[in-house]
């Protein structure tokens, strides 16, 4: 035997990647399943139909000048029907001709609405001899990164590693723990912070491969931008990964049932996959709940990846979310080093 | 049942037995005043021993009688509330990480990775001591060969436990743990597993174990303490033991009286202890139990005093006194009683 394979520490980490290698259903939640989502995603908004946005107006007149604007698609409708078209998200803006002007009925908490009712009332006031004050043209940019896919991304990633972080590290603990094997590891001179430090290390192996995989994958299906340095945007992904394993152990430290600990990692993780913007941007929650929208490590994760990936962002641009990932790994660490039973 | 014979003053008596020598040569194992109580029970109340070097030590006792908690206060597992353990005259407070290179343990009940070849699992134990004897050899020990590569979740119950028993084994330990090693093996396994040790206790391996099977105990140790309500109420070797029970047989009978609904008939004691050659009587349960020492003339004696009384037999059994015997004795109850 060489001197690596008489190195404990190295003997554990090999155990624990070899037993992630042999279940095959960590596999698939690892590496396929992200990737599945991803790909669902994409084709979900993928092709989004240029924004064309549908309204009404009660007579011909409406209809012909509303017809001129391109980003608008108009019917002609009677009030009733028009209102009931509304109702049921047929059409975003009704534009009535009343005896004294023009009225728009739409639901100004739409930002789809609002946008729809700024165009009808600039094609109105256009047809009916509206003068621009100032002078104006548009340049447009179609560039990738301001897709959905592109967006969504960066938060899928985010999830993926807070998932497989929690569930490695606290599940194999946990069961470990159950079948006595904790117990028999202490029992040997085996020095107790390798054996944690080998889930560390273990994933930080996995990681490789899996961030690989999906990132490899959305850039070539989707062509999603890397703007920041990719090496910035891998030590991003190490240190999430740190983090939710630390969070992990935690959650993992007591527990002596499986019951109980997938029952603690549901009950850390739920609010994360609400308020964290994996799926739309966390700035939507109220300004009340921010602090602890931005506080909590999926966002401070998430955010960090959008910075680097979609805006190429660097670390020194990045320092809050780093700061709170770092605590995040530290503090959970720490205790539960503490409080860990081994027995 | 009253007046053991074995009082707490002669089990210290032989406790103090082996020799206390130079340097190095002192006793493997140490306690001095062990207690450890948990919320609702007093699982070790008391418990002085001393096991020399070389010696193959049992530990019996029923279910609950304190041997596993003994057992892992000594493996540095577990804290007592007081007394002293010394362990190759070292202790678990100022000498954990030297003693942990120099102890080998197996407990009850460790369930190694299922997707883990044997060799897989041996090797990641074997890197955990500085020093110690080869995977190969560790596997070879167990005979394990024919299962090196496979995994660990496609092993029987015997095999499993002889990789537990190689894991303990792979940092070439001077003293050897064992916590039931044979519980809920078949015999086969059992057997084999005894080669096992008896092949380590030839090497000269401190081996200290726990056990419930009597048979167990008889085969394989030097000497057995045995416990009760986390105590030693019995130490010495099994031969020594035994012959506390006073008659070399026990005789095992039931009686009935031909009536229907008599459960239990008693039979005159003092008939029966008049036998020569009966050395005691116990009665549980309709069933009499008496040690022989002349099992071939008080036999047919203990018949003629039943047919005399116009009894038939119902049961009736002999063998040779065993530790069952001398547990039965000493507590009035049966070791596999829970």
């Amino acid at each position: 035997m060489n001197s690596l394979e008489l190195s404990s520490l190295y003997q554990l980490t090999m155990v624990r990647f070899k037993l992630i290698l042999r279940e095959p259903e960590a596999i698939f939640w690892i590496f396929i399943f992200p990737i599945l989502l991803a790909a669902g995603l994409g084709i979900a908004f993928r092709n989004r139909p240029a924004d064309v946005l549908q309204v009404g107006a009660t007579t011909m007149q409406l209809t012909r000048a509303l017809a001129a604007d391109k980003g608008l698609s108009v019917a002609t409708m009677d009030e009733a029907s028009g209102t009931h078209a509304l109702a049921t998200g047929n059409i975003l803006v009704l534009a009535i001709q009343r005896p004294d002007g023009v009225a728009y009925k739409f639901d100004d908490t739409n930002p789809d609405a609002r946008t729809a009712r700024l165009l009808v009332d600039r094609a109105i006031q256009t047809a009916a001899g509206r003068n621009e004050a100032v002078h104006a043209q548009n340049e447009l940019v179609h560039e990738t990164g301001s897709r959905y896919i592109d967006f969504v991304v960066p938060g899928l990633l985010g999830m993926n590693l807070m998932g497989s972080a929690m569930w490695g590290l606290g599940f194999s603990i946990v069961e470990a723990r159950q079948k006595k094997l904790l117990k028999r590891m202490v029992a040997s001179p085996m020095p107790r912070w390798q054996y944690l430090a080998s889930f560390l290390l273990s994933r930080l192996a996995m990681l490789v491969i899996e961030v690989a995989a999906f990132l490899g994958f959305a850039r070539l299906a989707f062509g999603v931008p890397f703007r920041g340095s990719l090496s910035q945007l891998g030590l991003l992904c190490v240190l999430t990964s740190l983090a939710f394993s630390a969070l992990g152990l935690l959650v993992s430290s007591r527990a002596k049932t499986m019951e109980a600990a997938s029952g603690l990692m549901n009950l850390v993780m739920l609010p994360m996959w609400i308020l964290s913007g994996v799926f739309f941007s966390a700035s939507r929650f109220p300004a009340a709940i921010q602090p602890l929208v931005r506080a909590l490590p999926l966002t401070a994760a998430i955010d960090a990846m959008r910075g680097n990936m979609l805006q190429g962002m660097n670390m020194g641009q990045l320092i809050a979310p780093v700061g709170i990932l770092l605590a995040w790994f530290v503090v959970p660490f720490t205790v539960s080093l503490r409080i860990f039973r081994w027995r | 049942m009253t007046g053991a014979t074995i009082d707490r003053r002669s089990a210290a008596q032989l406790a103090a037995g082996p020799k206390a020598g130079a340097p190095g040569s002192g006793p493997s194992l140490l306690l001095r005043g062990l207690r450890k109580a948990f919320v609702d029970v007093r699982a070790v109340d008391g418990l002085d021993l001393e096991v020399a070097r070389g010696e193959c030590f049992g530990l019996l006792g029923p279910n609950g009688a304190g041997k596993t908690t003994t057992i892992e206060i000594c493996e540095g597992l577990t804290a007592p509330d007081a007394g002293t353990v010394e362990l190759l005259g070292l202790n678990w407070r100022t000498g954990a990480s030297e003693l942990r290179q120099r102890i080998g343990i197996q407990l009850q009940e460790t369930q190694f990775p299922d997707k883990l070849t044997v060799e897989e699992t041996l090797r990641l134990f074997r890197s955990f001591f500085r020093r110690g004897i080869s995977v190969n050899e560790s596997i070879e020990t167990a005979q394990l060969e024919e299962k090196r590569s496979s995994r660990v979740g496609g092993l029987s119950g015997g095999q499993k436990q002889r990789l537990a028993m190689a894991c303990a084994l792979v940092g070439d330990p001077e003293l050897l743990f064992m916590d039931e090693p044979t519980t809920g093996l078949d015999p086969q396994a059992r057997r084999h597993l005894w080669d096992l040790v008896d092949r380590l206790k030839q090497a000269g391996r401190t081996i200290i174990l726990t056990t419930h099977y009597m048979d167990e105990a008889e085969r394989l140790c030097d000497r057995v303490a045995i416990m009760d309500h986390g105590r030693v109420i019995a130490l010495g070797t099994p031969q020594q033991l035994i012959a506390t029970v006073g008659g070399e047989d026990i005789v095992e009978f039931a009686v009935g009286s031909g009536e229907p609904g008599v459960e239990h008939t008693i039979v005159n004691a003092d008939m029966l202890r008049a036998i020569p050659g009966v050395q005691s009587l116990s009665v549980d349960q309709g069933l009499h139990r008496l040690s022989v020492s002349e099992l071939h003339t008080a036999v047919p004696r203990i018949f003629t005093v039943l047919t005399g009384q116009g009894l038939h037999l119902s049961e009736f059994r002999t063998h040779s006194a065993t530790l069952e015997d001398v547990f039965v004795r000493l507590t009035g109850r049966n070791l596999r009683d829970e």
